[in-house]
């Protein structure tokens, strides 16, 4: 391939890299940070669940801007005196109210309102904004993301079995598992409201975090055809790892701008789900260098040993 | 060969600056510029639901259509431009997009009236139904006041006469479904099927209720599923915001790739103003609705197309340290990173497809934006990147490679 030159060495890979450690050998290491974040998360579910918004549960969720501050008293009695009980969250001082309860008929909104206009005062009609979800809409919309995420996952492994091969898949797969088990832990931690964007979050980093494992398993394809006899599979993991450090690093640094940026000037709306992302894109960085190859060569050493005991000698 | 390349360089150059200095106008065009989803101007989103009736009748297509095309009106009277209205056939829904519109309440009140026009006797018997009626106008009236106009067909212009006989000096109430729109007293027989009702104090008052009366009844009763309503000041606060996020967004990774790759990080800048001007035009081509997610979905695409850059240039700079020249090293590093990166989008773009195929409403936009945004990066980085980069390498074959930054003592 090379006509001048030849292509780099394990040791000077290993030299260009003022901080250079073996990622591969500690590859236990990474398999407890990663679930020392996940097991809590996943008890968190068992636990608490998720802080699901209307988009899943269904409901009218008001957000109105008072002229004058407003207490949380005054709204929950307004919202009594019209036969209704709900959450009530105060913010900007006091100004705006988000409103949550069941979903409301146009009717009974209009009542509501006027009660507030009049009870609790005078609001910004152009600043209004209204969610109202039928629980049949909430339930289809987690039935579609979870058909999208499976179909998803299933096509990604074909094309991934066809261009690399099996074990490929199945690791990049279960790296990209490990990253949406992050994110929906974290927020079941921390009980932060999921909503509809949430799900196109969670695809993104889905999206994400595989591009950013392939770039690596590109690198252990291309070496592993180049691979001698004597080569051990873990050096060449590491070498590859190495050789996409610069790339992996930068790559993610520059999404996390892109997205920092976001998260802090992009506005109310967008904070949850920057910050999904955020931390989707974070965990989906890790997962791609400590992670997927990791779970890739312990899959292909034990694939290794196998064979031996038939007798055939059989390359990984 | 070298002033060439400098020529053509500095022409590309100017090329891009004029192309950006050309599109700002048309693109952000409030008629006729990228279209702006509710969330980033106000308006409303509605789903409404068709519901049978308590004897179990089945919905049909033709119910969903009918119903499509009544509704279809009620909102071309709104004046909203460019006003979406779908139907969901399977689901027997039909989705209704008013983004820009400046009373969303008033809106929704004139959309969710599903109810049955009846014309009732004083004693509150039905006595004609809101089919026999052809049209109704808003209109100003002979003498003072406005009026709406009433036109019923042939079938329905004997039954009104026979009526307006009966019912001299009488009043006529016009119900919508249980609720009294208006209650004329009929003053004269009225056989050719031409009616008015006076008395209306306003224009809008009158068009108003010529619109429900037109309107008629739904063949089938509608609720509201789903409906989402952004103020119009809120929305244009959100759009503000993600302009600004966007910028420093940009301007951060540009700042970025320059100090970290130096000549070559400029080469990338430069791309990514050509990737987004690419983006932002086939939005407009394609009609795309921007939305909130949609906006932060192409700001990750930027990071991925700089990605596609950071993998090309890490990539040269391997070849060049395994011993390659500089224009080798390009262009052994670029066919490379392609492949690379080949796998890397179509796995990425797998994932925006079937967001797409299943998913509703904002994330569909997002989606989109997705899918637009990888097959844009690789589109720029096949054609422009290359091109860019290849005339650079050309100015000087022997210029240091410390520009690519690659130091030469590794």
């Amino acid at each position: 391939m090379e006509k001048t030159g030849h292509a780099a060495t394990y040791e000077e890979v290993q030299k260009l890299h003022p901080l250079y450690f073996n990622i591969v050998k500690k590859r236990y290491w990474w398999f407890a940070i990663s679930l020392l974040i996940i097991i809590p998360g996943i008890i968190s579910l068992f636990m608490q669940g998720l802080n699901l918004g209307i988009d899943f549960k269904g409901g009218t969720m008001l957000d109105v801007t008072f002229n004058k501050a407003a207490t949380q008293a005054t709204i929950t009695d307004t919202m009594k005196s019209v036969g209704l009980e709900g959450q009530v969250q105060l913010s900007n001082g006091g100004t705006t109210a988000l409103i949550r309860t069941v979903a409301l008929e146009e009717s009974k909104r209009n009542e509501l309102l006027k009660a507030l206009e009049t009870k609790v005062g005078p609001y910004n009609k152009t600043n209004l904004k209204e969610d109202k979800v039928g629980p049949a809409m909430g339930q289809e919309l987690t039935r579609n993301a979870i058909y999208a995420l499976i179909i998803a996952i299933g096509m990604m492994i074909i094309y991934i079995t066809i261009r690399f091969q099996f074990v490929f898949a199945i690791s990049g797969i279960i790296a990209l598992l490990h990253d949406v088990l992050v994110v929906i832990g974290i927020f079941s931690l921390f009980q932060w409201e999921i909503d509809s964007t949430f799900v196109a979050a969670i695809l993104t980093i889905i999206g994400y975090s595989i591009n950013d494992t392939v770039i690596i398993f590109d690198r252990i394809r291309e070496n592993e055809a180049k691979m001698k006899r004597t080569d051990s599979y873990e050096d060449m993991v590491d070498k590859s790892i190495w050789q996409t450090m610069r790339r992996s690093i930068n790559t993610v640094v520059t999404v996390l701008i892109a997205l920092l940026s976001v998260f802090i000037l992009g506005g109310e709306s967008t904070k949850l789900f920057s910050l999904a992302m955020l931390i989707g894109v974070f965990a989906g960085a890790y997962s791609s260098i400590f992670v997927a190859s990791q779970i890739l060569f312990e899959v292909k050493k034990h694939m290794k040993k196998k064979p031996r005991k038939g007798g055939k000698v059989i390359r990984a | 060969m070298r002033r060439g390349n400098i020529i053509k360089l500095v022409a590309l150059v100017l090329l891009v600056a004029a192309a950006v200095a050309l599109s700002i106008k048309p693109l952000v065009d409030p008629v006729k510029g990228i279209l702006l989803g509710l969330d980033l101007r106000g308006g409303v989103h509605l789903v409404l639901q068709a519901e049978q009736d308590k004897k179990g009748t089945a919905i049909t297509r033709d119910d969903i259509d009918k119903a499509k095309a009544i509704i279809s009106n009620r909102v071309n009277d709104l004046g909203v431009s460019e006003p979406v209205v779908q139907a969901d056939y399977d689901k027997k829904r039909i989705i209704i997009d008013l983004a820009g519109v400046t009373d969303p309440d008033k809106a929704v009140d004139i959309l969710k009236t599903t109810a049955k026009l009846t014309f009732r006797d004083p004693q509150g018997n039905v006595v004609l139904q809101g089919d026999d009626l052809k049209d109704a106008k808003g209109g100003q009236g002979q003498g003072q006041g406005f009026v709406v106009n009433l036109t019923f067909s042939s079938n329905g212009a004997k039954k009104f006469g026979d009526l307006t006989t009966k019912l001299i000096g009488q009043r006529l109430g016009v119900y919508l479904d249980d609720k009294l729109l208006t209650n004329p007293t009929v003053n004269t027989p009225i056989l050719n099927g031409q009616a008015e009702i006076t008395g209306y104090d306003t224009l809008e008052a009158a068009a108003k209720d010529a619109v429900l009366m037109r309107s008629g009844s739904l063949p089938v009763s509608m609720s509201i599923a789903e409906k989402r309503q952004v103020g119009a000041s809120l929305g244009v606060d959100s759009l503000n915001k993600s302009i600004l996020a966007g910028l420093y967004g940009l301007i951060f990774i540009f700042l970025f790739m320059l100090v970290f790759y130096h000549l070559p990080g400029f080469v990338a800048d430069f791309s990514l103003i050509v990737y987004a001007l690419i983006v932002l035009w086939v939005f407009w081509m394609f009609r795309v609705v921007l939305t909130l997610p949609g906006i932060a979905g192409f700001i990750l695409t930027i990071g991925m197309a700089v990605d596609f850059n950071i993998i090309i240039y890490e990539r040269v700079k391997e070849e060049i340290r395994a011993g390659k020249s500089l224009r080798a090293g390009v262009e052994s590093g670029f066919s490379r990173a392609f492949i690379t990166v080949i796998d890397a989008h179509v796995t990425t773009l797998i994932a925006a497809v079937t967001l797409y195929a299943f998913g509703t409403g904002s994330i569909k936009g997002f989606a989109l934006t997705l899918g637009i945004g990888i097959l844009a990066s690789l589109f720029t980085a096949i054609t422009f990147t290359r091109l860019v980069l290849r005339l650079t390498v050309g100015i000087n074959p022997k210029m240091n490679t410390r520009w690519f930054g690659v130091r030469r003592d590794v």
